[in-house]
């Protein structure tokens, strides 16, 4: 069995495409063999700044033959049905075959495909894969047509077994395909050929390319943390870094950088930032202090001087870097002393938010007024919650920011504490903007949930106004985002918000002349509302992942009270749990049918059966029973409700399900006797109302 | 030539040289007013079509926002980029690069050279490209490029651009600290000169006069007429009536483009451009660039045949 090593060797691959692109390589040629007619054991895939390699083992040296036979019409039949069963089978009429069968004299197709080898097949698949690769971006160059990564220098494409390797014979827009590679750019920049994966992957480490992404990871971490722990400190973990710096190195070297003492005193997070945006450093902790004290960079180069040069060259760097924040946090502290946070925020007043939605200055006084009126629900003190989103975007004009815009928040937390503010108003700047994902952690300190829901809401209450709203994949102002992260600060902290009322009182922060969309109409008519519409669909996309189906949140969203997420999260729970019951998935039924019967007659008597039934008119046991039922119901529900003890009531409308199904047994509803029929009616009528107390049971599916 | 240049001049003329001995024509810097070396016609222009090129120059830039009054050590509203642009790419243009590192004194074997991910995009030109920042010990000394599109046109075949930022690049050469320490011509000389003896005090007065005093009404008026002079270029007919031939106006119209961005560049320092307006006004310096593109590709120099 012959195993199959392919290599494409180009100029640098960016570092976040590498892996994806390694699985990609794997994947699109096992497929394209496999569908081929091969088979093969296993198959691993690499990729370094220059190559993306493959290795496939045990493949099967050709294609199984096929043997393919196909009826086609009666012999006599038209000649347009004989010419299409012919181009259908790709065949001549030489090739037909007549043969006797149940009906008569009929043509019939063999076709034969011979196996082929595997070179043919390899040099047809890696053609395609090359030609139709899935990059995210991709370029040419030259005079080509080709497209890649970056520009595609060589190609390998070997296989080997036990009498010898062989180059598989393709070229590929001018690359012809061979058996040799390259080593370090600088290191060992000459070329070499491999007679196999194994032969390959050693003469590289001897030409100063580690393979492997995960092994060039592990010499980094372990290099680095040691050299961290002999000087006493220990390395900041961040592997997505990690990640990111294996990709840029063929051999990583380790080396320990010195900060300057002049720059120790700044925000640790502004030393980490600035390291790791800019320069790939590793920050370097002292474990004492808990102080950013060293860094770790990670050269691509082992060289006469062990290094000296390439870290002094990147010391220096750091130091402009640093001296550029050490003088952006300087004069933001003495803005914040002279003027305050209000003076380092004065300015935004002049920065459009959006040309239709006035300044972010505007917007900052609508959320202050909303922070205000949102506080008393979340817990918060409406003084600080005010006070709060007044300064929670002031640092957007701090120089801090204005550099390293990933910096914003936090370094509003850092002005504030300066200023002296309460802690409560610093952790708020810095919170506001959470939730940005879906696994962000949320904020649960009351001022900063009043903050972040304003900045939310009255982002959403703004768009809608104006009629910016997403549309398919088109959401440019995040919408979605802000909506997952009101429903997720409302039902993580238990917050109990009519959100329709915030909405209509920040709709009216919202000046006349902006508004161009749908506005929030005086009365819940028809179409009311599409933002309450929004959220809930970004609910029920919310729930699902929970395990919740929409048809569940469906019957919910129908109840009153639909705007207080946290209640109607809470029915949805309940009824979620009730439907996972025995009783429960039986008692839709029962409803169902008590649903329709109820429904088809009030529709052909014109009457509605609401007037309730009457016990003397019961004739049967099981209907006696039900009376019984239902009084008990009633008695639990009614009261479980007014406490919004959802579980109680639906656990008492399941109980109803032996009833209602012995009734159903037992009796006929549409007795001929009419007295007796508008009572059954009516009863049923019971039943449907108790159970639409509850949640509207007729969304539910099944 | 001793092994490590002395001044930033010295930089600068090796780079010549070497370009010059790989075949390059030495061009000279243009004479508008740009904001990076692209922005040259022999860049932008020389960009498009199917006619092979090879330049190399030095290109004065001007970035008004840049600007600290001479102040911090790598900032600066007036600075110089070197330039090559080479049509078709060499399949070896990361190795001639390399190799002019070397020639500047910058010894691969001593340090870290690494070409990192950075797609590379001109909203204002219309023009994108993929390819590196050229890293050299952490710092970034160059942009390498391979332009796929300028002015909406498809680049065939594909520039590789190089694009060094001198000051930055000779201050590590050299291993200066502040840009106005640094040496500008031989420091041995009978009259040696930093790069501050000749341009601290500019750097003063361009900042004042960027952000605080330029006339901004007289600014967007020079931005309209020159918006108005490129489409009146372009819409004149080709023909011209006393030579009676066909003569395309594409360089002159694309100087009028060149124009509408340094102003609007000026505008944004004067910070009176909101940032919903920017995506306006950079909106209609792409049409420009876009409309010249759309002029030259009917050019012979662009490879066109009447």
């Amino acid at each position: 069995m012959p195993d199959l090593l392919i290599e494409l060797f180009s100029e640098e691959i960016p570092a976040r495409m590498q892996a994806r692109a390694a699985d990609d390589l794997r994947k699109l040629v096992t497929d394209g063999l496999v569908e081929a007619g091969l088979t093969y054991a296993g198959a691993a895939a690499f990729a370094t700044p220059r190559r993306l390699t493959l290795a496939i083992d045990g493949l099967t040296g050709e294609s199984r033959a096929v043997r393919e036979e196909r009826k086609g019409p009666k012999v006599g039949a038209p000649d347009a049905a004989i010419d299409g069963f012919l181009r259908g089978a790709g065949i001549t009429c030489e090739a037909l075959e007549i043969r006797d069968d149940k009906k008569g004299q009929t043509y019939f197709a063999v076709i034969e495909k011979p196996g082929r080898k595997a070179a043919d097949i390899i040099a047809e698949v890696l053609d395609a894969t090359v030609r139709n690769f899935p990059w995210p971006k991709s370029m040419r160059w030259g005079t080509g047509s080709l497209k890649w990564v970056r520009p595609l220098q060589s190609i390998i494409c070997l296989l080997s077994d036990e009498a010898g390797a062989e180059v598989v014979p393709l070229t590929i827009d001018g690359i012809t395909a061979g058996r040799s590679s390259r080593g370090h750019r600088f290191l060992s920049p000459d070329t070499f050929t491999v007679n196999g994966f194994d032969d390959y992957e050693a003469k590289l480490k001897r030409a100063h390319v580690i393979l492997r992404a995960d092994e060039r990871a592990e010499v980094i971490w372990n290099d680095a943390t040691q050299q961290a722990f002999a000087s006493g400190l220990e390395l900041v973990e961040d592997r997505g870094l990690l990640a990111e710096v294996s990709g840029l190195v063929e051999w990583p070297v380790v080396l320990l950088g010195r900060i300057d003492e002049a720059f120790l005193g700044l925000p640790p997070e502004v030393l980490q930032t600035s390291m790791k945006e800019h320069q790939k450093f590793f920050s370097v902790r002292n474990p004492k202090t808990g102080r950013i004290e060293r860094f770790v960079t990670v050269a691509n180069m082992a060289t006469a001087d062990d290094g000296a040069t390439i870290l002094a060259g990147n010391q220096k760097v750091l130091a402009a870097r640093l001296s550029d924040a050490k003088f952006f946090w300087e004069n933001d502290l003495r803005t914040v002393k002279a003027e305050g946070l209000e003076g380092m925020g004065a300015g935004l007043a002049n920065v459009t938010f959006h040309n239709k939605l006035g300044s972010q200055g505007d917007r900052i006084a609508r959320i202050a007024a909303l922070a205000r009126e949102i506080a008393p629900h979340v817990g918060a003190d409406p003084d600080l919650a005010e006070q709060a989103a007044k300064v929670a975007k002031a640092d957007l004009q701090s120089e801090m920011v204005n550099e390293f815009p990933e910096l914003q928040g936090l370094m509003g937390r850092y002005y504030v504490t300066a200023a002296g503010l309460d802690s409560a108003v610093a952790a708020a700047c810095q919170d506001h903007y959470s939730p940005l994902g879906p696994s962000d952690a949320v904020p649960t300190a009351p001022v900063s949930v009043a903050v972040a829901l304003s900045d939310k809401i009255d982002t959403l209450t703004g768009f809608w106004a104006i009629d910016e709203k997403p549309t398919g994949s088109k959401d440019p102002f995040a919408l979605r985002r802000a909506a997952l992260g009101v429903i997720r600060l409302v039902l993580e902290n238990g917050a109990r918000i009519n959100l329709r009322d915030i909405r209509v009182s920040a709709e009216m922060r919202i000046p006349e002349e902006f508004k161009s969309g749908e506005t929030v109409p005086d009365d819940a008519g028809a179409n009311y509302d599409s933002l309450l519409a929004f959220f809930h669909d970004r609910l029920k996309v919310y729930l699902k992942d929970q395990g919740i189906r929409y048809d569940i949140i469906d019957a919910c969203i129908a109840m009153p009270g639909n705007d207080d997420l946290t209640l109607l999260v809470k029915r949805a729970h309940a009824l979620a749990e009730t439907l996972a019951t025995d009783d429960g998935e039986n008692l839709i039924q029962g409803f169902k049918r008590a649903n329709n019967i109820l429904t088809q007659a009030e529709e052909k008597d014109g009457v509605e059966y609401s007037y309730g039934a009457d016990l003397k008119f019961a004739e049967d046991d099981a209907e006696k029973a039900l009376f019984a039922a239902l009084d008990a119901a009633d008695a639990k529900i009614m009261p479980a409700m007014k406490d919004e003890d959802f579980s109680t009531a639906m656990t008492a409308m399941a109980a109803l399900r032996g009833p209602i199904d012995a009734f159903f047994t037992a009796v006929q509803v549409n007795d001929d006797l009419q007295v007796i029929r508008r009572n059954r009616l009516n009863l049923l009528s019971r039943i449907r109302k108790i159970c639409l107390s509850v949640a509207d049971l007729t969304k539910i599916e099944g | 030539m001793s092994d490590k240049p002395r001044s930033f001049q010295e930089i600068i003329l090796r780079l010549q040289s070497y370009w010059a001995a790989k075949g390059c024509a030495i061009l000279q810097p243009y004479d508008m007013e740009v904001g990076a070396g692209t922005f040259h016609p022999a860049t932008t222009l020389r960009a498009l079509g199917s006619k092979p090129w090879a330049a190399a120059y030095v290109q004065p830039s001007r970035r008004p926002t840049d600007g600290r009054y001479g102040v911090n050590p790598n900032r600066l509203q007036h600075y110089y980029q070197y330039q090559v642009l080479i049509k078709p790419s060499p399949p070896d243009l990361q190795d001639l690069y390399l190799g002019s590192l070397a020639a500047i004194g910058i010894d691969a074997h001593l340090h870290d050279i690494r070409f990192v991910e950075d797609d590379w995009e001109s909203p204002t030109l219309g023009a994108w490209g993929l390819g590196w920042e050229v890293w050299c010990d952490g710092m970034e000394v160059s942009q390498f490029t391979y332009f796929q599109q300028v002015g909406g046109h498809d680049c065939r075949p594909v520039s590789g651009e190089l694009t060094y930022g001198l000051e930055r690049l000779a201050m590590y050469v050299l291993g200066v600290d502040h840009v106005m320490d640094m040496p500008f011509n031989d420091p041995d000389a009978p009259i040696p000169l930093t790069y501050g003896d000749i341009f601290r005090q500019t750097e003063q007065e361009y900042a004042r006069w960027n952000f605080d005093v330029a006339d901004t009404d007289m600014l967007l008026q020079h931005f309209k007429d020159a918006e108005a002079e490129c489409h009146r270029i372009l819409s004149t007919a080709a023909h011209d009536p006393k030579k009676d031939m066909q003569i395309i106006m594409a360089h002159p119209a694309y100087d009028q483009c060149i124009k509408a961005s340094h102003l609007f560049n000026l505008l944004d320092a004067r910070g009176v451009i909101s940032v919903t307006e920017r995506q306006a006004y950079i909106g209609r310096v792409r049409a420009l660039a876009k409309a010249c593109a759309d002029a030259f590709v009917q050019t012979e120099a662009a490879g066109a045949t009447a």
